[in-house]
Formats: structure tokens, C-alpha cells, sequence
């Protein structure tokens, strides 16, 4: 099948969990309550929102496999060719991972891996 | 010659009853049959109930293998109740889960809150389609195979991230956030570890890397680099699935339940399920690119021992490697104790990253000068 098979997945996908969730509003009757809608904590009432600042570590990670994943993409079409262009291929490609490696080397030396 | 005609006629036979066969005559039939459209809609509804099928098999059976795996590795029982050797525990599981109401914080942000279950389980179900069952079990084989299944598999995080935010809960931001920078961070080392494949196949397409490993699969064919980087892979994949040792994103003892703290009823079934099915994706591509997916254990030029692998239908195979490669992880969750954060970044960052990148020259050196079998 062609690439019709992906929408056919895709109504697969959203008829099973619609299915399922609607199966099992039909046959709950739930109960009123104010307390159920709190959110899941210790038992007493929550303070402040969870919305705000978190450490800014993630932030730095993510910035990084932003480097890598699109060094990833450009690795893709060189993987595929490789076998056939042979020898320059393997250097061309060992210099662009040094020019990389020497940017993971840069962000190692200024701390971005260090999880404080 | 009538020794080999015999044989002839065993595999015409055997390839009668192939899924191979069946899905052939299939399609042969319903467009001799019908219209080219009504044909073409009669395939999509039997892919979608098989679709369906399966992830509704598949969940209740790796939902039991993991309850039993983790029984016997503890020396207890496990499920042993509902049906001969608890076979139907997962079944009234279900059942109860359907009748467990499904909650909506009120504060939660309501409508990705109710969308992030579906795009989980979109993605999941998405990235069945390029994956080789059977020999000629296929939903669609795509030229860019791999990078398929790449590039939809790192899609899973945003409907975890969606989960977490929309939640308004602080254990579900905090276990989608570490969930987050876990499978972002261990994509790269997977994603190096499957290039190390493509780059000794020479393609992306699913059926041509199988097709490869006709004589050896790439784990025995490849040597040592090979070798590492199917570790590597097992590893990256275990932490992108979120599981023990790295399943720090929905911490029991910290977190409750992670991103899914706040879900309830059928809903916290589809995550639960999605996970799952996400174990059982990244075990078959891990099968098909270091263990030969379908192909039987051929070695080299044994033509008698090849000869009698092939009497074992594909599918066994490709199942028996997928279920093994999922025992593994099943494994590693008894075995290691958890990682904190930064052990888990670092692990990826200074480990595994430049390891992975080394061991892809290494790789492109072996494919280059044919070093391998």
C-alpha cells in the first residue's frame, strides 16, 4: 500500500482511543464532587501554580540536541552514499564531526553538561 | 532430481500458507473484484482492524509477560488468578479500567489535557507502518524507511509534554520536563547507532535492509563496531521508552506517576497502553536493522543448515527476536537501580554521544573497505 496506509493508520489511531474513552464515559456515571477536581498532591490544598520558571538545564539540552539532531539529518543522505563514493566520503565526513566534536568540546570546557 | 522437486513443491506449499501469500492473493482478488477506489478503501479498513488487532493484542500480552517476567526474576508467582496461569489478568484490567471514571483537573488546561492521549497514540500506531511483520507483511514500505521511523518516533514527546503541561500539577510538569530532555537527549545516540546500519546496508528502505542480511545478520556480519553500537542502541531505547533504569520521568517514589499523575479511566489506559506499544516498536526496528527482522539464521554458505531455517515462517522469527529483544529490557528493569538526573545526562552526553560518534567512522570504515562478511 501506498501512502494512503498513513491516513488509514491515522483514523485507525483516533477511533481506538475515541472508542475506548467514549465506551467509557457511556458506561460511568460518576459522582459530583469538589474535591475531585484538585489536582493530585499531599492531601492539602496545592499553593502556588506549577506554570512558572523550572531550571534553565533543560533549556541548555535542548539547545544542544538542536545541534546534533540537524547534524543528524545531514548524516542521513551521507550514510546512503557512502559505500558507493568510498574513500573521500569517510574524510569528508571526518572533518565535518572534528568541526563538531570541537563545538562538544567548546560547550563541555564552558559547563553546559554539568546538570547543577 | 525428483529429491529437489519435492522440495519445490514443499516451499510452493508452504508459501500458500504464508502471510506472504494470503496478502498477495488478497490484494490480487479484491482489485480483480472491484473498482480500483473501492478496492484501495477495502485494504485501508482491513489495515486499520488489524491495526487495531494488534495493539489491543499486543497490550494485553506484554502487559501479563511483563508482570510474569518481573514475578519469576522476583521468585513469586505473579498473576495467577483470572484464567489457567493468570492469563486473563490484563483482560479484567481493562475491564476495570473501562469502568473507572475519567477526571479532568479544573484547572487543567482541558483541551490539550484531552488531545495529549491521542497524539501519543497516533504516533504510536503511526510507526507501524514501515515495519516488516512477515516476509511480504508490510503496510507500506517507504524508500526512507529509517528516517521514517525517526523522525515520527521523536514526535511521542510532545504529546508527553502536552500531558505534563496541560496537567496543572506540579508532579506532571516536573516528570514531562525530565521525560523530555531523556528522549530528546537519547535520540542522538539511537539515531547514530541506526546510521551505523544504514551506512553497511547502503539504504533506508526497511525491505533492503533485511534483504542484506541474507547471509548473517548485521550483529554477527558486522564485528565488534556492530556490536557496540547495538548496545548503545538498546540502551538509547530503553531510555526512550522511559523505562528502569531511566524511568526518573515517572519516579514512583517522587514523582507518583509522572506526566500521567492527573489521568484517570481510559484515558490513563491509552498512555498506559502507548508505552507499551512503543516498547514493542523500538524492539522490531532494533530486530530488523541488527538482528535480520524476518530473515532466518543463515550462516554463509551452509546451504543445508540455511535450507532448514527457511521451514520456520518469518513471522516466528520476527516475533521470536522482537519478544527476546523486549525480554531484555524487561530484564535491565530488575537488574539496574535507577539514575538520577544528571547521571542520566551525563551517561548520554559524555559517554554514549561521543562513543557513538567514533564508533560511526569506525563503521564507515569497515562498510568502506568491505571488512566485513
Amino acid at each position: 500500500m501506498g501512502s494512503v496506509s498513513l491516513i488509514a493508520l491515522l483514523v485507525a489511531a483516533v477511533a481506538f482511543s475515541a472508542g475506548g474513552i467514549l465506551i467509557g464515559q457511556i458506561l460511568v456515571k460518576g459522582s459530583k464532587n469538589p474535591q475531585k477536581g484538585q489536582a493530585y498532591e499531599c492531601g492539602i490544598p496545592t499553593i502556588t501554580s506549577p506554570w512558572h520558571q523550572f531550571n534553565v538545564g533543560y533549556y541548555l539540552f535542548a539547545l544542544l540536541f538542536l545541534i546534533f539532531d540537524v547534524e543528524l539529518i545531514f548524516l542521513y543522505p551521507w550514510a546512503v552514499v557512502v559505500k558507493q563514493v568510498g574513500i573521500v566520503a569517510l574524510f569528508e565526513i571526518l572533518v565535518f564531526i572534528f568541526i563538531l566534536f570541537m563545538g562538544f568540546l567548546y560547550a563541555h570546557k564552558k559547563g553546559a553538561l554539568q546538570w547543577s | 532430481m525428483s529429491h529437489e522437486k519435492a522440495i519445490n513443491d514443499l516451499k510452493i506449499k508452504s508459501s500458500m500458507f504464508s502471510l506472504e501469500g494470503i496478502t498477495s492473493s488478497l490484494h490480487q482478488w479484491l482489485y480483480a473484484t472491484l473498482s480500483p477506489t473501492f478496492a484501495l478503501l477495502a485494504e485501508c479498513v482491513i489495515v486499520i482492524l488489524l491495526a487495531i488487532a494488534l495493539f489491543a493484542a499486543l497490550g494485553l500480552v506484554l502487559v501479563l509477560m511483563e508482570r510474569k517476567v518481573a514475578a519469576h526474576i522476583q521468585i513469586r508467582l505473579g498473576p495467577n488468578r483470572v484464567g489457567p496461569g493468570g492469563m486473563f489478568q490484563t483482560v479484567a484490567d481493562t475491564l476495570k479500567l473501562i469502568m473507572k471514571e475519567g477526571l479532568t483537573p479544573d484547572k487543567a488546561d482541558k483541551f490539550l489535557f484531552n488531545l495529549a492521549p491521542f497524539i501519543v497514540m497516533i504516533v504510536a500506531m503511526l510507526l507501524l507502518a514501515p515495519i516488516a511483520f512477515a516476509k511480504g507483511f508490510q503496510i507500506w514500505d517507504i524508500n526512507i524507511g529509517v528516517l521514517y521511523l525517526s523522525a515520527i518516533s521523536s514526535l511521542s514527546v510532545i504529546g508527553i509534554l502536552m500531558a505534563g503541561w496541560a496537567s496543572n500539577n506540579k508532579y506532571s510538569l516536573l516528570g514531562a520536563m525530565r521525560s523530555g530532555a531523556q528522549i530528546v537527549s537519547y535520540e542522538l545516540s539511537a539515531g547514530l547507532a541506526i546510521l551505523s546500519i544504514v551506512v553497511l546496508s547502503g539504504s533506508l528502505q526497511i525491505s533492503d535492509i533485511i534483504a542484506a542480511q541474507e547471509n548473517g545478520w548485521w550483529l554477527f556480519k558486522g564485528h565488534i563496531p556492530v556490536i557496540i553500537s547495538f548496545v548503545i542502541f538498546i540502551i538509547a531505547v530503553t531510555a526512550e521508552t522511559n523505562r528502569a533504569p531511566f524511568d526518573l520521568a515517572e519516579a514512583e517514589s517522587e514523582l507518583t506517576a509522572g506526566f500521567h499523575t492527573e489521568y484517570s479511566g481510559m484515558r490513563f489506559a491509552l498512555f498506559f497502553l502507548a508505552e507499551y506499544i512503543n516498547i514493542f516498536i523500538v524492539c522490531a526496528i532494533g530486530a530488523t536493522l541488527f538482528l535480520g527482522g524476518w530473515m532466518p539464521l543463515h550462516i554463509g554458505h551452509w546451504e543445508g543448515f540455511n535450507h532448514i531455517m527457511d521451514y520456520i515462517p518469518s513471522s516466528i522469527w520476527f516475533f521470536g527476536k522482537t519478544i527476546f529483544l523486549i525480554f531484555l529490557i524487561m530484564w535491565f528493569r530488575w537488574t539496574f537501580p535507577r539514575l538520577r538526573v544528571d547521571q542520566l545526562l551525563n551517561l548520554e552526553w559524555k559517554y554514549l554521544l561521543p562513543i557513538s560518534m567514533l564508533n560511526l567512522i569506525l563503521v564507515t570504515i569497515i562498510a568502506i573497505f568491505g571488512w566485513h562478511f
